[in-house]
C-alpha cells in the first residue's frame, strides 16, 4: 500500500500512514485553510487500508493543538477506525497529550466516550 | 482645514484605542493568512512579557475560532447602500480592564436576517448550560452536524464557551432591511 508522509507545518499536521512498517501516527498542530481538502487524501488511505488492515492496529495521536473545524474531521477518522475494529482487527488509540494539557486529556476522553474504541491515555 | 480635521481624528482614534486598552483593531477581509498573522502576532507579543502558558492558549484558542467564524460565516450579501460584505469583519484584541488582567476578543460582521433567529438561539442555549451542558452539546454537534462547504462545523462558538468558562456577550444592530450587525464579545479572564 501506498505510504502518506506529510511533513507539519505551523497550521497541518505531521501525518504518516504507514501500513507495511505499522505506523498510523498524528503529530502537531492542526488548523488548516481548508480542512476538507487537507484530509481527503487521509481518509481515502484509511478506506484502502480498511480492506485488507494488519491486525493489530495503533492509531497515534499526539497533537498539540486542533480547531474545532479539525476535531470534526478527527471524529471522522477515528469512525473509520471503529469500522475496522467491527469488522474484527484490533484498533487502539493511543492519545498522547502535554502533561498540562488538560483540554488535550479532555479532547481524547471525549472522543473515546463517542467511538467504541480502547483508547490508551498517554501523558509527556 | 479638513486636512486638520481628518489628522486629529487619527489621533483621537490613537487615544480610544489605549483608553479602551485595545491592542489590535483590524477591519476588513479575514483570510487564512491574516488569522495566522495575528494569532502569531499575539503569541510573540505574550511571549514578550512572559504571559503564562494556559492563559496564552486560550487567547490563541479563542483567536482562531472567532477569526475563523468572521472568514467563514460572514455573509457574501451586498447591503442596500452596496457595501459588500463577503468574509469581511471587525476584529479586535485587547485587555480587560481588571486587577488580573484578563483579555478580551470583539467580532463585528454582517448576517442575514434570516438567520440571526437560530444564531441568537444558540448564543443563548450555549450561555444557558454549564460545564458538563457544554461538553455534551460539543459532543452531540460533533456526531451530528456535517462540515458546511466552506469547512465550518458549528463548534466555534460552544469550543469558545468552554475554553473561557465565560458567558457569550452578544448584540446585533440593523444594518438595512435584510441584515444585521453582529457583535460577539468574548472575555478571556485570569481565575
Amino acid at each position: 500500500m501506498e505510504v502518506i508522509k506529510i511533513k507539519g507545518t505551523d497550521d497541518t499536521p505531521n501525518v504518516i500512514l504507514d501500513a507495511e512498517s505499522n505506523i498510523i501516527e498524528f503529530s502537531g498542530r492542526s488548523l488548516p485553510e481548508d480542512v476538507v481538502t487537507f484530509y481527503a487524501p487521509v481518509i481515502q488511505w484509511i478506506e484502502e487500508y480498511a480492506k485488507s488492515p494488519n491486525p493489530k492496529t495503533d492509531v497515534i495521536f499526539r497533537l498539540e493543538y486542533f480547531n474545532t473545524a479539525s476535531s470534526k474531521i478527527l471524529l471522522d477518522i477515528l469512525l473509520k477506525f471503529e469500522d475496522i475494529l467491527n469488522a474484527g482487527s484490533e484498533v487502539v488509540v493511543q492519545w498522547y497529550f502535554q502533561e498540562d494539557d488538560e483540554d488535550m486529556e479532555e479532547a481524547g476522553e471525549e472522543y473515546s466516550e463517542i467511538v467504541d474504541i480502547p483508547f490508551e491515555m498517554h501523558s509527556y | 482645514m479638513e486636512n486638520v480635521d481628518y489628522m486629529k481624528l487619527v489621533y483621537e482614534f490613537h487615544n480610544e484605542m489605549l483608553a479602551n486598552k485595545f491592542t489590535l483593531v483590524y477591519e476588513g477581509e479575514i483570510t487564512h493568512q491574516i488569522t495566522k498573522a495575528f494569532t502569531s502576532l499575539a503569541e510573540n507579543k505574550m511571549d514578550s512579557y512572559s504571559e503564562d502558558a494556559s492563559m496564552k492558549k486560550k487567547v490563541f484558542h479563542v483567536m482562531v475560532e472567532c477569526l475563523q467564524n468572521l472568514s467563514k460565516h460572514a455573509e457574501e450579501t451586498v447591503a442596500e447602500d452596496g457595501t459588500n460584505f463577503a468574509g469581511n469583519g471587525i476584529f479586535i484584541v485587547g485587555r480587560l480592564d481588571d486587577e488580573n488582567q484578563g483579555y478580551q476578543i470583539l467580532t463585528g460582521n454582517a448576517v442575514e436576517k434570516t438567520k440571526v433567529v437560530e444564531l441568537k438561539a444558540l448564543l443563548e442555549k450555549i450561555n444557558q448550560l454549564d460545564k458538563d451542558g457544554l461538553k455534551e452539546l460539543f459532543k452531540k454537534q460533533m456526531r451530528e452536524g456535517s462540515l458546511s462547504e466552506k469547512g465550518g462545523a458549528g463548534l466555534g462558538l460552544i469550543d469558545i464557551a468552554r475554553k473561557t468558562g465565560e458567558k457569550l456577550e452578544y448584540n446585533f444592530i440593523d444594518i438595512d432591511d435584510n441584515n444585521s450587525f453582529f457583535l460577539l464579545r468574548t472575555k478571556i479572564s485570569r481565575k
